[in-house]
């Protein structure tokens, strides 16, 4: 499995009132959701993100409310996987319940700059940054994640 | 090799000996709690899956909160969903308008989680509970939708950084600043993926109260959960709401932690986050410039109990609040807003010039009841200063404790309290 996009780049502390912000936290349709992600850090991202597109961030990306609507949002937005220096843990959990690709990489995740087009290799841990010509590491998933990956998200699993 | 608590709460629920760092288990929940805007994302997927039942409708809480009573249709839409749902599935501990109260200042209250015992909720501040010595930790709704049909959910085992508390907290000082402090201290990621493990004996000053609001918070330091040592006066409170018995785990003698921090609570100042991180901490005597304010909020999952309506009517009776200034006090619970009521707090609170509201989550996360405009700024006993987190982008939030929120609220700008 791959992903191929172009990167949309921020900082440290992504947290998940900007990814979503809880005023429309009314709904749990996805693609409304997914018209407003990133809409307090980003206003510009729901016009400019297309599909297979990979967000790129430093620490701890995720932090603070427990609300699957923002791994939703981003997975309903087209984005095939966030690239992280680290994720804050109940967005980690939530994204591989529900099937949206992360990777730890502190070292793809400083390097890489916005508007970078870049393809990850899920089998392999391998992110290439095709702009630059260079290529990073990230850790693979330990095999008891990769079964729910595999097997489609947690409840799949669990049938 | 020894555990800590959090560690033997999750072997024992695991069916294990041992379990240690890093080791992935299934374990066995006591508890499974969601509110209205997380739940009808678990409910959608708990249907989609074909679930036929859940594992034990004593052992889920559905508290309608967080934008109830419901602020606009589509919130009346998600809560109407999960009343059906409860109903189905005949859900004991289902709390609706009239009975419910903010989810992490009820599920204590009403003896439902307790030492030793194992929940999840999908809701961040779940790590609450870690306060009666329980594990405890916040989830989203899919891990909410499988704990309901098994039972069970799968845990990483945490490292943990033991805080050694010593000394008593000075007047006007509680568990807020304690926190505030702490995360200050090690930043919003400074215990990611640990648990927070507090002992020592500076236990015995603070009160049940105290440690609610500090393990409630223990998720704006990234940690997994935020455990107390249960001690009698952990057991005081437990007996007069639950007749069951409870299993209490102490740290190993030998256990491991990544870090010891020892915290001399006779040296904490009272202590305010600026926008927009919870780390960004100064305490009140550091700060020069006059910050005015526009709103002030006291209430909240991480201060909306009664000990912390008696500080701040304490400080506001027979004041005013300053002109220009919206103070919004939400008692947690009906239990804590009668007791408001039957001692005169409510009364204290009105004729000082604020509102006095049911409870909900409200403004706390820019639902309802109280959301700032563009470039309007507020002191509030909540949890998050992100930004946009109470309303506008360009609007700001200052967390503080209810002495502080109160004093500010009096002088229009923010302020400690001598």
């Amino acid at each position: 499995m791959k992903a191929h996009g172009t990167v949309h780049k921020y900082g440290d502390n992504v947290d998940t009132d900007v990814i979503i912000p809880a005023r429309y936290l009314n709904t749990a349709d996805h693609k409304e959701l997914a018209s407003h992600c990133m809409e307090d850090i980003d206003k510009d991202f729901v016009k400019n993100v297309k599909e297979g597109d990979i967000i790129v961030a430093n620490m701890n990306f995720g932090c603070g409310s427990s609300r699957e609507h923002a791994p939703i949002a981003i997975k309903a937005s087209g984005i095939s996987c966030v690239i992280a220096s680290t994720f804050a843990r109940i967005f980690y959990r939530n994204s591989i319940n529900i099937g949206l690709a992360i990777l730890e990489c502190d070292e793809a995740a400083k390097d890489i700059e916005n508007g970078n087009e870049v393809e990850v290799d899920f089998d392999t841990g391998i992110i290439t940054n095709i702009t630059k010509g260079c290529t990073y590491k990230a850790e693979p998933f330990p095999e008891f994640i990769k079964d729910i990956i595999s097997k489609g998200g947690l409840l799949n699993s669990l049938k | 090799m020894g555990m800590t608590m959090s560690q033997k709460i999750l072997a024992k629920h695991a069916g294990l000996e041992s379990v240690r760092e890093g080791q992935l288990i299934k374990a066995k929940l006591d508890m499974v709690l969601g509110n209205d805007i997380t739940s009808p994302v678990a409910i959608n997927e708990f249907n989609k899956a074909g679930f036929g039942g859940v594992f034990d409708k004593d052992k889920i809480s559905l508290v309608m909160d967080h934008f109830a009573p419901n602020k606009d249709i589509k919130a009346a839409t998600q809560c109407k969903q999960c009343r059906e749902f409860a109903g189905k599935y005949d859900i004991t501990n289902y709390y609706d308008v009239g009975d419910m109260g903010i989810e992490h200042a009820l599920l204590p209250e009403k003896g439902l989680i307790g030492p030793g015992e194992l929940c999840i909720g999908a809701d961040s501040h779940t790590c609450t509970y870690g306060a009666l010595g329980a594990f405890s930790t916040g989830v989203g709704s899919t891990d909410m939708a499988a704990g309901m049909a098994t039972g069970e959910a799968w845990f990483k085992v945490p490292s943990a950084i033991k805080f050694n508390l010593t000394g008593k907290l000075n007047k006007y000082v509680s568990g807020k600043d304690v926190i505030l402090h702490i995360i200050g201290m090690i930043g919003v990621d400074g215990a990611l993926y640990q648990s927070m493990e507090f002992t020592g004996e500076g236990l015995k000053s603070l009160s049940i109260d105290d440690r609610l609001c500090i393990a409630n918070m223990a998720i704006e330091a990234g940690a997994k959960n935020g455990i107390f040592e249960v001690d009698e006066i952990t057991m005081a409170y437990m007996k007069e709401r639950a007749d069951r018995d409870f299993d209490i785990f102490k740290a190993d003698d030998d256990a491991v932690y990544s870090k010891v921090i020892d915290i001399d609570l006779s040296t904490v100042k009272q202590t305010v986050s600026f926008p927009h991180l919870p780390e960004n901490t100064k305490t009140t005597d550091e700060i020069t410039e006059d910050i005015k304010i526009d709103q002030v909020v006291i209430g909240s999952c991480t201060n909306g109990r009664i000990s912390d309506m008696r500080i701040a009517a304490e400080i506001l009776k027979d004041k005013h609040i300053a002109k220009g200034v919206r103070c919004i006090v939400i008692p947690g619970t009906q239990k804590v807003y009668l007791q408001c009521v039957k001692e005169g707090l409510a009364e204290i609170f009105i004729n000082a010039g604020c509102v006095f509201s049911t409870p909900t989550c409200g403004p706390c996360l820019g639902g309802h009841m109280g959301i700032l405009a563009a470039g309007e700024r507020a002191v509030s006993t909540t949890n998050r200063n992100f930004v946009g987190r109470m309303g506008h982008i360009d609007s700001e939030v200052y967390l503080a404790s209810p002495a502080v929120a109160a004093a500010s609220a009096i002088a229009g700008k923010i302020t400690g309290i001598q």
